[in-house]
Parts: structure tokens; C-alpha cells; sequence
């Protein structure tokens, strides 16, 4: 009942080679769920150490202004975040006769800055969370060598903070690159966005989704193996002993 | 008017979403129950099963494993009944969406239960067989009282979770709040307002959630020694 001809004939077209192009001519499929992925991880991460240092400040207006901004947006649905910014945001003419929409009206753009402002909430939590267990002493010593606040911060606090992590980060990421798949219902062609555009051309459900999903469990099974390599080589100090 | 009359339809939405993600929650902890049991059964057979099942459903998108389970089996479905002579069944979405999310987040609740049974001392069944209870009874007066505890953090989670993938499931056509807000969205030409609303609906339900289980959690820790941290 699996027609694997179809889907034999239909995989180079999750690596961009669609109707007999050669592989990689456009960046649909995988290339494009990559890019959403590790565009909108780089720059969660970069909004996200900032944040984790107003979350676990002492000034209540700050931390209280970036709990309110992970609050919102980890206990919304991303797809209805991606609405807000895609189509919401189109209501407004100011937005529509500013600079800015050249931006908001290209869905890849957009996808990104909801996937971005997403993942950078649950990140900030993350690392709030290890600042505040970073081990008394490590702060004690900094200051007695004299460093200022600043200084500890970027190199005792943040680096310690962002190795203890590692572990919820890669869950973090496990479960943004799933969730890059709401792309598809924004006419991106990503890896589900490319297993829709097969079903609608061919009425066949089964083989692309099929597809789809063996290539999300193997890029699952690829992070989680570099994120073991990861803390092996970051996280070795807090390893168990082996003898 | 606000929303040229669309709210109620939305909240109207929103009550078939929340009674979605409920009966889903029933069927995932079900699912989940019977997962974390195989799991840790003698049966290797049994073991690799459900290892599999957490593990394939675990690392595919749940949008994926709707438009999979949804259209794909419909499909299969459809081409069985003909290969027999018999009439392509209806499946009604709101079944459809109920089984799939149930099985997606069954996948889930079944790593929580295991590490949860398993953070209850051993002793402890062993002194419910002793006093001759067979294993369903050592199971409900013994295991489960004393595994909440340990489940319900990881428990909210998948919860908060499953509650926003039930955003996802107006793709298999269920008329929920996503599918009225779409309607909404189009006849208002207030797409901002109408998915704003949405956002907050959903607030609402993650926020009573946490209270709800936050104080469920605090019931369930009656007696605690704490660290004093």
C-alpha cells in the first residue's frame, strides 16, 4: 500500500532538487528547516544572555519586565506568536508604510523573528536558572581577585552558567527544530512544508509525511549525539568519577 | 462592535480546544500508564516496544505526526475499505485529533511515569506483596499515591505543552480556535486583534493550569522533610 516509488521519486526534493533539478538548486526541504533552526538559535542566544542577566537582577523593574516577556511568549503557542507577527501585524498602516515592511511581509523573515523571540524566552530561563546555582565560591574567588562586577560576570558567571546548560539547552533545540515544522503553514517550504506541497500535488499523505518523519528522527538522533559530544567535552568536570 | 461580533464564535472555539486537550490528556496518561510499564516489565519484547514508541514519536514534529496520522491513515484507511468492497469510513476530526495528540503526548507522559514509579522505593511494593496484595491493588494504594509527587512537575509540563500543540489541530480541519480565528481574521480585516485574543485565551489556560498544579503538587507533598534551602 506504501508507494515507494513515489517516494524514491519525491526525496530529492527535501534537499532541494525538486522535478529533476539537481540537488540543492533552491534551499527547500532540509537546507531551509536548518536555516530557520540555526538563524533563530544564534540570535535567541544572543537576545538570551542579556535577558538571564536582567532576569536575575536585583532591580525588580527589570526582572520583572523580562519574566513578564518570557511568561507571554513560552506560555503562548508559537503558531499563534508566527499569526501575530505574519498577519497581525499587517493591520496596522503605520507598519505597512514603514521600512520595516518590506521585512514583515516575507514569511521567512517573519518566521524567524517568532521563532527567534520563542526560543529566546525559554533560553533566558534556562540560563537565569544556572546563574542563580552558580557555586558561591566561584563568585567569592572572583571577587577576591578583585574583579569587578562586569568582569566576573563575562568570565566566571556567564561561561559557568552557559556549561551547566548544555543539558536543557539541547532539549531546547531538540524541541526548536521540531518545532521549526509550523513554517510549512506559512507557505515556507521546509522539511514539512516540502511533505505538503507532495501531497497536494499528488493527493499521496502517507509516503511524503512518512518521509518527513524519518528525517526529523534522524536529525533528532544527530543533536542528540553532537549535544553528548558537546558536554563530554564541556561538562567533563562534573561527570561522575570512574574510579 | 468588538470584533464584528466574532467573540463568541472564538470562545465558542476555545471551549472545543480545551475539551480537546482534555480528553487528549486522558488518553496520553493512559498510554503513558501502560508505556511506563512495558518499559520496565521483564519482557524484553515488551521493553523494546515501548522504547521505540517514546522514542519515534518523541523525535518527530507533532504537526508532522497529525498531517501523518491524520491524512495518512484516513488514506490507508480509505484504500483497505475499497480493496474489501466496503465504504470509505468518516473519521470525525475531533476522534482523530484526540487519538493523535493522545498518542503523541502518551509518548511523553510515558518517560514521566517510569522515572516516577521508579523514584518509589522498592520496599514499598514489596511490603504491599507481602501483606498479600496482588499487583493492582499494590498499584493503586502504594505506587500511585506515593509517584504523583515525583510526576506532576515533569506531568505540567507536557501538559502546558499539549495544550498549545492544540493550535496545531485545525490543520486536520477541527472547527477550534485557531480555524474560528482564521475565519475571524478574514471577514474583520483585524488579524492582529483576532490572534492577540487567541494568545490571551491560551494565557488564561497555561496560567490556571500552573496554579491548578502548583497547588495539586503542594497536596501531594503533604509531610515532606524539606532541605531547608
Amino acid at each position: 500500500m506504501i508507494d515507494f516509488h513515489l517516494i524514491l521519486d519525491k526525496l530529492p526534493a527535501f534537499l532541494g532538487g525538486a522535478d529533476g533539478q539537481p540537488l540543492l538548486s533552491t534551499s527547500d526541504g532540509i537546507v531551509m528547516t536548518l536555516q530557520l533552526l540555526g538563524a533563530s538559535l544564534l540570535l535567541g542566544m544572543l537576545l538570551a544572555i542579556p535577558l538571564a542577566l536582567g532576569r536575575v537582577s536585583k532591580n525588580r523593574l527589570l526582572s520583572g519586565s523580562v519574566w513578564l516577556y518570557t511568561y507571554v511568549f513560552r506560555g503562548t503557542p508559537l503558531l499563534v506568536q508566527l499569526f501575530i507577527i505574519y498577519y497581525g501585524l499587517s493591520q496596522f498602516d503605520a507598519v505597512r508604510d514603514s521600512w520595516m515592511w518590506q521585512y514583515l511581509q516575507d514569511a521567512w523573515f517573519c518566521a524567524i523573528l517568532a521563532f527567534t523571540l520563542n526560543t529566546a524566552a525559554y533560553t533566558t530561563e534556562i540560563i537565569a536558572g544556572q546563574i542563580r546555582t552558580t557555586h558561591w565560591g566561584e563568585i567569592e574567588a572572583a571577587r577576591a581577585m578583585g574583579m569587578s562586577k562586569w568582569l566576573m560576570m563575562r568570565r566566571i558567571v556567564i561561561p559557568s552558567a552557559l556549561r551547566r546548560a548544555l543539558p536543557a539547552y539541547s532539549n531546547e533545540v531538540i524541541m526548536m527544530m521540531q518545532s521549526t515544522a509550523v513554517a510549512g503553514l506559512v507557505t515556507l517550504a521546509d522539511i514539512t512544508g516540502v511533505a505538503r506541497r507532495i501531497y497536494s500535488d499528488t493527493y499521496m499523505a502517507f509516503e511524503p509525511f512518512l518521509v518527513a518523519g524519518a528525517i526529523y528522527l534522524a536529525l533528532t538522533f544527530l543533536f542528540v549525539w553532537l549535544f553528548k559530544q558537546a558536554e563530554q567535552r564541556w561538562l567533563a568536570y562534573l561527570a561522575p568519577r570512574k574510579h | 462592535m468588538f470584533l464584528h461580533g466574532y467573540l463568541p464564535s472564538i470562545l465558542d472555539g476555545a471551549v472545543l480546544t480545551l475539551k480537546l486537550a482534555a480528553a487528549a490528556l486522558a488518553v496520553s496518561v493512559v498510554l503513558g500508564l501502560i508505556g511506563a510499564m512495558f518499559k520496565m516489565a521483564p519482557s524484553k519484547a515488551l521493553r523494546t516496544l515501548a522504547e521505540l514508541y517514546s522514542t519515534v514519536v518523541r523525535g518527530v514534529p507533532d504537526l508532522v505526526w497529525m498531517f501523518l496520522l491524520f491524512f495518512g491513515v484516513q488514506m490507508l484507511l480509505n484504500d483497505a475499505a475499497t480493496a474489501m468492497g466496503w465504504a470509505a469510513p468518516d473519521i470525525d476530526p475531533f476522534i482523530a485529533g484526540v487519538l493523535t495528540l493522545g498518542f503523541i503526548f502518551g509518548a511523553y507522559m510515558t518517560e514521566t511515569f517510569r522515572g516516577a514509579i521508579m523514584a518509589v522505593p522498592k520496599g514499598q511494593m514489596e511490603a504491599g506483596a507481602a501483606y498479600g496484595m496482588g499487583p493492582l491493588r499494590i498499584f493503586l494504594r502504594i505506587t500511585f499515591p506515593q509517584m504523583v509527587r515525583f510526576a506532576l512537575p515533569s506531568f505540567t509540563n507536557n501538559w502546558l505543552v499539549l495544550v498549545k500543540s492544540t493550535a496545531l489541530v485545525s490543520v486536520i480541519g477541527l472547527n477550534d480556535v485557531m480555524y474560528r480565528a482564521d475565519a475571524a481574521k478574514s471577514n474583520t480585516q483585524e488579524p492582529f486583534t483576532v490572534y492577540m485574543l487567541v494568545a490571551l485565551i491560551f494565557l488564561v489556560i497555561t496560567s490556571v493550569s500552573n496554579i491548578l498544579l502548583g497547588m495539586l503538587e503542594r497536596r501531594y507533598s503533604t509531610g515532606l522533610k524539606e532541605n531547608g534551602l
